[in-house]
């Protein structure tokens, strides 16, 4: 199996769950996988572990107009790569921008495509792709029916690889592109300064409604600190305007699949649930024992959060320190 | 502007999910379905551009007879009229392709969509239809300014938001925070019963996917759950031992 993956650029870096769909790929028994990075200046982000990420071979489009970034324009280059190597999978990260390509390249390439996929199974010679559907209280199996398929894939989901011996060759891509296909045009990526982001990070410390008002999350934002981890919130806690939108963690909000979820005062409302449950591990406090998240929780204790908190700040502080 | 908003009718959130007989859809029995509630940031941010710049709204939807009452919905908010493509939902590429052979004749300004149905979860339709039409779009959208044929974005993305500009005509794809739906007045939802809903028959390509089958997910949880019970700090210490000796988490 040829699979071609897609490596999503931003600033000079290519994002970690494009290396995990490389992991994905292998998983599949890809006999040969390959790359495509497009951008206005692509060398810059092909660092050593990039090329070492064990995919044979980096194409790469570049393209002044790329300093905008366009889906539209990007999503024909990667159809057009795909070709020209003889892919028969295309894997996408599930990431904002790689939902925006990958079913545009489904329809360049006449391919079926299964969205945000959790995991994957050979069955004979078909692919079973694992989606998550109605807010993750039900998972279809889905199979691509056509000859090339193209998938996306949950961030942090697979581990990113290590260490591979052989280094990718790199080719430039000449494509078709024309300023035409540059329709829409990323004038501008406004990050939250400073903060680690729920979509990104390994550790998150959720609070819900629970914590009765914004001048306590001093209190998750300790544990936060004591972990290394991301802020997150529920829709509750934003709707009220104790936290921002870019926080909220759920249905309406960021999907996340971290190593380390902490719900605190969180009900745990199958909306919410609908974006953290693939976490690891999730730990809930509540001091309702008969709350939701604790049917999803591996770990849990029942209480206060004002009492906890602090608590388990210190203890996790304690064991950092050794 | 000639505005068009598709929309779709899905299960209610709150619906329990009881899988069918046949293992790969859901047991319709009891649920109820409601308009999907991304299409309701679409439908309203399509009346507030009818608002400002005059023309009409048509809300478009695939799917059988029962889909119109999502349409009527959208009719009650503000729409003018409606357009129901008849045909089978195989899978989302079929739903796309339904919707831009339609589309492709009706010379709109901008399509709006929610950037999700709350069934199926995928994010497909916008950019499909956007590639079937090779129209600029986006998607998580918060906000959207159209000014001189040019239609400005806020998408949310990783750790922030991207500011995009698409030329028009485009299709622009609602998250939550777009704007507040308003609700359909008495009056409206009376009116909204004698406003047109055209019907078109269709027949949907082939399907390039296939559930193979659908399941409940397994709740493998270690759930140890520990009582603070005026107790909070062994709690805390037991709970962070198990974090780092344990899970190996932290
Ligand atoms: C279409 C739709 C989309 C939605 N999308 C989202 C979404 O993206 N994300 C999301 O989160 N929600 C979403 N919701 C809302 C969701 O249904 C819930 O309303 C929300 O998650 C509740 O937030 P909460 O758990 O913080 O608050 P609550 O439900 O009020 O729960 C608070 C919890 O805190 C506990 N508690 C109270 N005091 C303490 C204390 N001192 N110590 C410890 N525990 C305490 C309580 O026992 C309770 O379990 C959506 C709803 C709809 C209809």
């Amino acid at each position: 199996m040829n699979i071609l993956v897609y490596f999503e650029e931003r600033n000079g870096q290519v994002r970690k769950p494009s290396l995990e769909a490389v992991s994905a790929a292998k998983a599949l028994g890809a006999s040969m996988i390959n790359a495509v990075i497009v951008g206005s200046n692509t060398s810059a982000a092909l660092s050593d572990a990039v090329k070492t990420s064990g995919v044979s071979k980096i194409f790469t489009v570049d393209h002044a107009w790329f300093s905008e970034y366009s889906s539209k324009a990007a999503a024909k280059a990667v159809a057009e790569v795909a070709k020209s190597s003889g892919a028969e999978v295309v894997i996408v990260p599930a990431t904002g921008r790689g939902k925006d390509i990958a079913p545009r390249v489904a329809v360049r390439l006449g391919a079926g495509y299964v969205p945000d996929v959790t995991a994957f199974a050979a069955n004979g010679g078909s692919i079973h792709a694992t989606h998550p559907v109605y807010a993750g209280k039900a998972n279809v199996q889905v199979e691509v029916t056509t000859p090339v398929k193209v998938f996306s894939t949950r961030p942090n989901l697979w581990a990113a690889p290590k260490d591979a011996s052989a280094v990718a060759s790199i080719e430039a891509a000449t494509g078709s592109l024309t300023d035409m296909d540059f329709a829409d045009r990323t004038k501008e990526l406004a990050l939250s300064q400073g903060k680690l982001d729920v979509a990104e990070a390994d550790i998150i410390v959720t609070g819900g409604r629970g914590m009765k008002g914004p001048e306590h999350w001093g209190l998750i934002e300790g544990l936060a600190t004591s972990m290394h981890a991301a802020t997150g919130a529920s829709r509750a806690v934003v709707d009220a305007g104790w936290r921002p939108h870019s926080e909220q963690v759920g249905q309406t909000g960021k999907t996340v699949s971290p190593s380390l979820y902490v719900a605190v005062g969180v009900s745990g409302a199958i909306q919410h649930l609908a974006g953290m449950s693939s976490s690891k591990t999730i730990v809930a406090i509540n001091k309702d024992a008969n709350a939701p998240i604790f049917a999803v929780a591996d770990y849990g204790i029942v209480g206060d959060a004002f009492e906890v908190l602090p608590a388990l700040t210190e203890a996790v502080s304690k064991i950092k320190s050794h | 502007m000639n505005i068009f908003v598709c929309v779709s009718h899905v299960p209610d959130t709150t619906t329990k999910v009881n899988v069918a007989g046949d293992g790969k859809n859901i047991d319709p029995a009891g649920v109820k379905f409601i308009l999907n509630p991304y299409d309701e940031f679409a439908v309203e941010e399509a009346l507030r551009l009818k608002e400002k710049n005059g023309g009409e709204v048509t809300v478009v939807s695939v799917g059988a007879e029962s889909s119109k009452e999502g349409m009527r919905q959208a009719l009650a908010m503000g729409a003018d009229k409606g357009i129901l493509i008849k045909a089978d939902k195989s899978d989302a590429f079929s739903v796309a392709s339904l919707l831009a052979d339609t589309l492709k004749t009706v010379n709109a300004d901008i399509i709006l969509l929610g950037k999700q149905s709350i069934d199926f979860d995928g994010m497909e339709i916008a950019p499909m239809l956007a590639e079937l039409m090779d129209l600029p779009a986006a998607t998580v959208v918060v906000s959207l300014a159209i000014d001189g044929g040019k239609a400005t974005v806020e998408k949310e993305v990783e750790g922030g938001k991207e500011k995009i500009e698409l030329a028009m005509p485009c299709i622009v794809a609602a998250q939550k925070g777009l704007n507040e739906p308003r609700y359909p007045s008495l009056p409206n939802i009376m009116k909204a019963k004698q406003k047109p809903i055209q019907e078109v028959a269709a027949t949907a390509p082939a399907a390039r996917t296939a559930v193979v089958k659908m399941d409940k997910p397994e709740k493998k949880r270690v759930g140890k759950i520990l009582q603070a019970d005026g107790n909070a700090a062994g709690a805390a210490s037991e709970l962070a031992r198990l974090l780092h000796e344990e899970a190996k988490v932290i």
